[in-house]
């Protein structure tokens, strides 16, 4: 029998690559170690080492193919004995289909959906759900759309202000040579060089202080942390060197600069890579906090987040970084922040959220409207200053809220939303307002508890069912 | 690479009007915070307050080898640092006070001020912190190729803050325009540097990184200025960093509060009329017959003065308006 060779997973959420070269062609002899092929990811390019000894049999897939699923045969190798008809039993002609087993909702997990996992419909196998654009306040009518991802959208918005403002500037961990642990700082190396786009070494208290530093001194960085998890180590500079000074100065002190990088649970990383650390941050005042969810936001946001005179925290979504969306081609397309975004409109509850979870939300509206329940999705998109109104104002049409968030519950967003709206809008709720969130334990590693420890769309269908008291 | 200065001194090049200068310089830090202490002791300053007397020599012969523009930052032992920098005695004390006519408007206090205009970066009270924000003034410097250079100084207990060494690498990676200046005053709170440090000697500790490390009297304005002078030069030209270890000592506490049982008050007495800067300083002044005793005196009675005036503004400046409380948080965002 031929040894199937499997478009390996190169990083913890990848589910495709695309096979950019072979280093080996049909009647070779490989030996363990040897290098097959080059295969890029969205994160980079990786080579495939053999770990089997034979000739090569047949190549499956062609180079230069995009999109090949992880798990999709890539390679025939034929071992000692074996001869070409031991091919003719695996699958020809590049089929790259492969079972989906995201029952688990994370991408490029693998395993079948634990029975204990109530959650396991979170996830549409066809991507986060996207977001119309069409009628959008923040979009003048005639604009063309280009479809993104928002990793780049991200990227352009970076390239974008570096090219308006000389003094923006992009520091952390791989940000240069390697282009980003997470290439979103794709290529600003090329277009802008060293002095501009600055590798640190692995050092987060010491080029976060630096970083402020150089904001007081008269520049406007963009701080990225490989993860905010790091970003613990860093936090004595963003809360009582930033945030703070402007008021301990009595307002002589500036301090622009961008704290970004990924931002809560991945995928299968354990508890210490894991943290949303949205609740903590969101906490202090002197600071902005951004969460967006779709590329165009991400976009926009980020440039406002650059061009604003106060430290901002921006907090992305690694599970985002390859989910595209529309984003309107314009010169300066910015979003201002603190203003939150009607994503559906509905009238019988309303789901409040923020990053990630809005698509969870967008998810469960339409569950719901099968079921006869209209929900109305607002995508916070900025956590501080926390645009309460917005909430407020569908709340009094909807008379019940539901707030889903990726973080613990305790002292979290969804907790802060409740309260504003009992306060706020007590007489115009028909039932308590609801939560959804994370497990309050440290995110588990196995596929099953992790699942089970993270919210997703079933919960937030169960959770604005109970406050229709229905089901 | 680092290296102690020789044993035997050759005596330090200086002026009439130079050295008139430091001491009265010296002596308005002196008597600032002595009169400091004073309102602490009657209740009109409150919270910490952080005292710098004996250390007066080594912001004053730093100062004197800065040009304008360079910028200074440092922890939480601060108000020489300002005074150094030529912000006004009033806004500092009234600062103190908490009132209206501070310089952060009464919303800073003791650890927390600033003057863009006078490049004073703060007033940190996190112990350390300061060090690689001022490595980040210095990369600021060196990206808008302004050539200045910034000063961060920091003390002996600062100086075991894992952050500082994350900076001194970075510092001498980039070959940033700033001065680490150490005011090795002896005392981390109640620790001295034997009981804190495996490392006693801190002009040492940039060994690791290849960033040179001076150790100097921190008590001997010359000397400072001298080794400032050197470090500064080093940065503007483009080396990178330097370490100075300014051996110096505070005489009062570390705060206000402070059990003084940690070191004798022999040491104490001792240090303070054997190394004194400011006595130092006067006796060179009238050695040299630079200055006689009435013209010493006159220069004290000035001081006074200004003190004096800085007093009385800090506690006729009234408190700060209900509401300031909600101004300052963030800055508007420009259309």
């Amino acid at each position: 029998m031929a040894i199937d060779i499997k478009m390996p997973a190169l990083s913890p959420t990848m589910e495709e690559g695309t096979l950019s070269k072979w280093l080996v062609k049909e009647g070779d002899e490989v030996s363990s170690g040897d290098i097959l092929a080059e295969i890029e990811t969205d994160k980079a390019t990786m080579e495939v080492e053999s770990i089997d000894e034979g000739t090569v049999g047949k190549i499956v897939v062609a180079a230069g193919t995009d999109n090949v699923k992880v798990g999709a045969v890539i390679l025939q190798l034929l071992e000692e004995g074996d001869s070409a008809d031991d091919l003719s039993s695996a699958p020809v002609g590049g089929d790259m289909k492969v079972e989906d087993d995201k029952g688990d909702d994370k991408p490029g997990t693998s395993g079948a959906v634990h029975p204990e996992n109530t959650s396991a419909n979170r996830d549409s196998s066809g991507g986060m759900p996207k977001t119309k654009v069409a009628n959008d306040p923040d979009i003048p009518t005639n604009i063309k759309l280009v479809e993104t991802t928002v990793r780049d959208a991200l990227r352009d918005a970076m390239a974008e202000e570096m090219r308006r403002d000389e003094t923006v500037f992009v520091m952390g961990e791989e940000v240069a040579e390697y282009q980003g642990a997470y290439k979103v700082t794709r290529e600003l190396l090329q277009e802008f060089g060293s002095r501009r786009v600055v590798d640190t070494p692995i050092t987060e208290y010491g080029f976060a202080g630096i970083g402020v530093g150089a904001a007081m001194g008269g520049l406007k960085p963009i701080v990225e942390f490989m993860t905010f998890n790091f970003a613990m180590q860093a936090i004595d500079h963003i809360i009582n060197s930033a945030a703070k000074t402007l008021y301990m100065s009595g307002g002589q002190m500036r301090c622009p600069i961008v704290f970004r990088g990924p931002n809560g649970a991945a995928s299968r990383v354990g508890a210490q890579h894991s943290h949303d650390y949205s609740s903590w941050y969101a906490n202090v005042p002197g600071l902005k906090v951004v969460a967006p969810y779709d590329a165009a936001d991400a976009k926009g946001l980020l440039k406002a987040a650059i061009r604003d005179p106060n430290p901002i925290v921006f907090l992305e979504h690694e599970l985002m970084y390859g989910e595209s969306f529309d984003v309107p081609d314009m010169d300066d397309f910015i979003i201002p922040i603190g203003k939150a975004k009607v994503r559906r409109e509905g009238t019988d509850v309303t789901l409040v959220s923020h990053s990630r979870m809005v698509g969870r939300c967008l998810e469960a509206a339409d569950i719901l409207a099968e079921q006869g329940i209209s929900a109305e999705v607002i995508d916070l998109r900025t956590i501080r200053p926390l645009d309460t109104d917005t909430v407020i104002e569908s709340v009094k049409k909807t008379n019940r809220i539901v707030c889903a968030e990726e973080g613990w519950g305790q002292s979290g967003i969804g907790a802060e939303i409740a309260a504003v709206v009992v306060k706020e809008a007590f007489d115009y709720l028909d039932a308590p307002p609801e939560r959804v969130f994370q497990a309050d334990v440290p995110l588990p590693y196995a596929a099953n508890l992790e699942a089970l420890s993270l919210p997703g769309t079933e919960d937030v269908v169960e959770a604005a069912k109970r406050a229709c008291y229905v089901g | 690479m680092a290296k102690k200065p020789a044993k035997k001194k050759a005596e330090l090049k200086t002026n009439k009007d130079e050295l008139l200068g430091f001491y009265r310089d010296m002596l308005l830090i002196r008597r600032f915070e002595e009169k400091a202490g004073q309102l602490y002791g009657m209740g009109q300053i409150a919270g910490f307050c952080h005292l710098y007397i004996g250390q007066e020599a080594v912001v004053t012969g730093c100062r004197a080898a800065m040009i304008d523009g360079d910028q200074m930052i440092t922890g939480y032992r601060d108000h020489g640092h300002m005074l150094a920098c030529g912000m006004e005695s009033r806004g500092v004390m009234a600062e103190l006070t908490g009132r209206e006519g501070g310089y952060s408007r009464g919303k800073g206090g003791s650890m927390h001020m600033f003057s863009t205009d006078k490049k004073f970066y703060g007033g940190h009270g996190i112990v350390g912190a300061q060090v690689p924000i001022g490595a980040g003034l210095g990369f600021a410097n060196k990206y808008l190729d302004n050539g200045f250079v910034s000063l961060a100084f920091f003390g002996d207990g600062a100086s075991n803050q894992g952050q500082v060494y994350e900076t001194f690498n970075m510092a001498k990676l980039w070959d940033l325009p700033v001065v680490f200046v150490i005011e090795n005053n002896q005392y981390a709170m109640g620790t001295s540097v034997e009981r804190s440090s495996a490392e006693t000697e801190l002009y040492k500790r940039g060994s690791s990184f290849e960033i040179e490390g001076i150790q100097v009297d921190g008590m001997n304005v010359l000397e400072v200025r001298d080794a400032a002078a050197k470090a500064i030069k080093h940065a503007r030209d483009g080396k990178g960093p330097m370490i100075l270890e300014m051996k110096t000592y505070r005489y009062r506490g570390h705060s206000m509060s402070d059990p003084a049982k940690y070191r004798s008050r022999d040491e104490v007495t001792k240090t303070r009329s054997e190394r004194d800067p400011i006595d130092w300083a006067r006796a060179r002044l009238m050695e040299k017959k630079w200055a006689d005793e009435a013209e010493l005196k006159a220069i004290d009675k000035e001081i006074k003065e200004i003190v004096k005036d800085a007093a009385d503004f800090s506690l006729e400046s009234p408190e700060p308006h209900p509401d300031e409380l909600w101004t300052d948080v963030l800055l508007p965002v420009e259309a």
